[in-house]
């Protein structure tokens, strides 16, 4: 049997530590103990597929999921999902979920008063193309308080999760938006330590997807593990 | 550029908003095979219950083959095949039901004992834990190249017991933290 290609590891500080103080959820959940190394098997570098049947055609469209378009800030969020090495990864689920505009989740523990919309609900699904492209219609999410410190506020973000071709490549991430004066004090962001690395997270403005009279556009690329070329390569 | 990829963050509290739609509690359904029910709980460092994670499981069918391309002999995907999500509820808890995979080729040739990939998303991970199930009473754990990667004294972290009273029902219990803390795997 050939020696089975893995994927890279990444960079060194590229990615948060699983114990981040800051973050103080982080503290009793986080393992202890080093993690430990395995050698490449065909279970992490084999990984599920979905039908395109669970992608409802408004599924990419937060804003037509009710009788009325939600409130808020009208965005389109578009851009590819690549390999480390520019390749794109096509046909892979994407799963968004987010904040109304008024920063509340439609979710029974968040217990922000600030009030729910009934035309929104702040999922979203879909699949990249081809060329590893995609497409959402939300609005912009509202930034919240969470309890970690003294007068902590998460900046605007959607959770974005995406599976790619492996057990190897699966990402939950958070997209942030530019510019936004709350990412200075955010320690969910700041668990990054590379600042490269974090600067990855943010969307940038896009007038290319901006439609006149209609929504403004940001522009997130996302970028999943590479592939070894070579069985030893780490 | 190599290295870097885009980095992992937190599912957070609320990430049964988007990801619910895909749970699956019954894995490889209407497939041949033998019939586990595997539950557990998830603990935190205080030993307390974990009432906000969800799993995701990844496994091959009972023949020991992966349903993606890279397995050689598999020529289709098939959709949802092998992959489970499920959530922990109030009290920490999870419970799924799957086929006992068969063994998979392993790097060397020699055969991987059967065992489920395992994916652990929280509030609090900023990147997601993998960790591995494996059967007991199993003769090929004793050479799987995973476990023997393992300190002997970690090892039955790994290894559901069988729980009563119900036949082919298991019990696993992850640990975060602690002195029974569990292996998570860096692949």
């Amino acid at each position: 049997m050939k020696p089975l290609l893995g994927y890279r590891k990444p960079a060194p500080g590229s990615q948060p530590r699983h114990l981040s103080p800051p973050y103080v959820s982080s503290i009793k959940r986080a393992p202890k103990l080093p993690l430990i190394g395995i050698p490449v098997t065909l279970s992490e570098i084999s990984g599920p597929s979905f039908p395109k049947e669970i992608v409802s055609p408004n599924a990419f469209d937060l804003t037509r999921q009710h009788k009325a378009e939600p409130l808020g800030e009208r965005i389109a969020v578009t851009g590819r999902v690549l390999d480390e090495d520019g390749k794109p990864i096509r046909n892979t689920l994407i799963e968004i979920w987010q904040a109304n505009a008024a920063g509340r989740y439609l979710h029974k523990n968040d217990q922000h008063d600030a009030p729910l919309d009934p035309n929104f609900t702040g999922e979203g699904r879909t699949f990249t193309d081809e060329d590893g492209r995609y497409r959402f219609v939300t609005i912009r999410p509202g930034a919240y308080p969470w309890k970690n410190h003294f007068n902590a506020w998460r900046p605007q973000h959607i959770h974005f999760s995406l599976f790619g071709p492996a057990f190897a490549t699966r990402l939950v991430t958070q997209m942030y938006f530019p510019g936004d004066p709350l990412l200075e004090f955010d320690p969910i962001f700041h668990s990054v330590p590379d600042e490269a690395a974090r600067r990855r997270m943010i969307a940038s403005f896009d007038w290319l997807s901006t439609e006149p009279d209609l929504s403004l556009g940001f522009r997130f690329d996302i970028f999943l593990r590479g592939r070894n070329a070579t069985p030893m390569e780490r | 550029m190599p290295g870097h990829s885009t980095p992992s963050q937190t599912v957070g509290p609320f990430f049964s908003i988007g990801m619910d739609k895909l749970n699956r509690a019954n894995i490889a359904e209407g497939s041949s095979g033998e019939r586990m029910h595997i539950h557990g709980r998830i603990l935190d460092g205080d030993g307390q219950p974990v009432p906000d994670a969800v799993l995701e499981i990844w496994q091959a069918d009972a023949e020991g083959r992966y349903h993606h391309p890279e397995h050689s002999g598999t020529t289709d995907a098939t959709p949802f095949f092998g992959f489970g999500r499920v959530p922990t509820g109030e009290s920490g808890c999870f419970s799924f039901s799957t086929i006992k995979p068969g063994p998979v080729p392993g790097p060397d040739g020699k055969p991987n004992a059967p065992h489920l990939e395992i994916s652990i998303f929280m509030r609090g991970l900023l990147q997601r834990l993998i960790t591995r199930l494996y059967f007991p009473d199993e003769p090929l754990n004793a050479a799987d190249a995973v476990l023997l990667a393992v300190p002997e004294s970690r090892r039955a972290t790994l290894i559901a017991r069988k729980a009563q009273p119900q036949e082919n029902s298991l019990e696993w219990d992850v640990c975060l933290q602690g002195k029974d803390e569990t292996v998570f795997f860096d692949c």
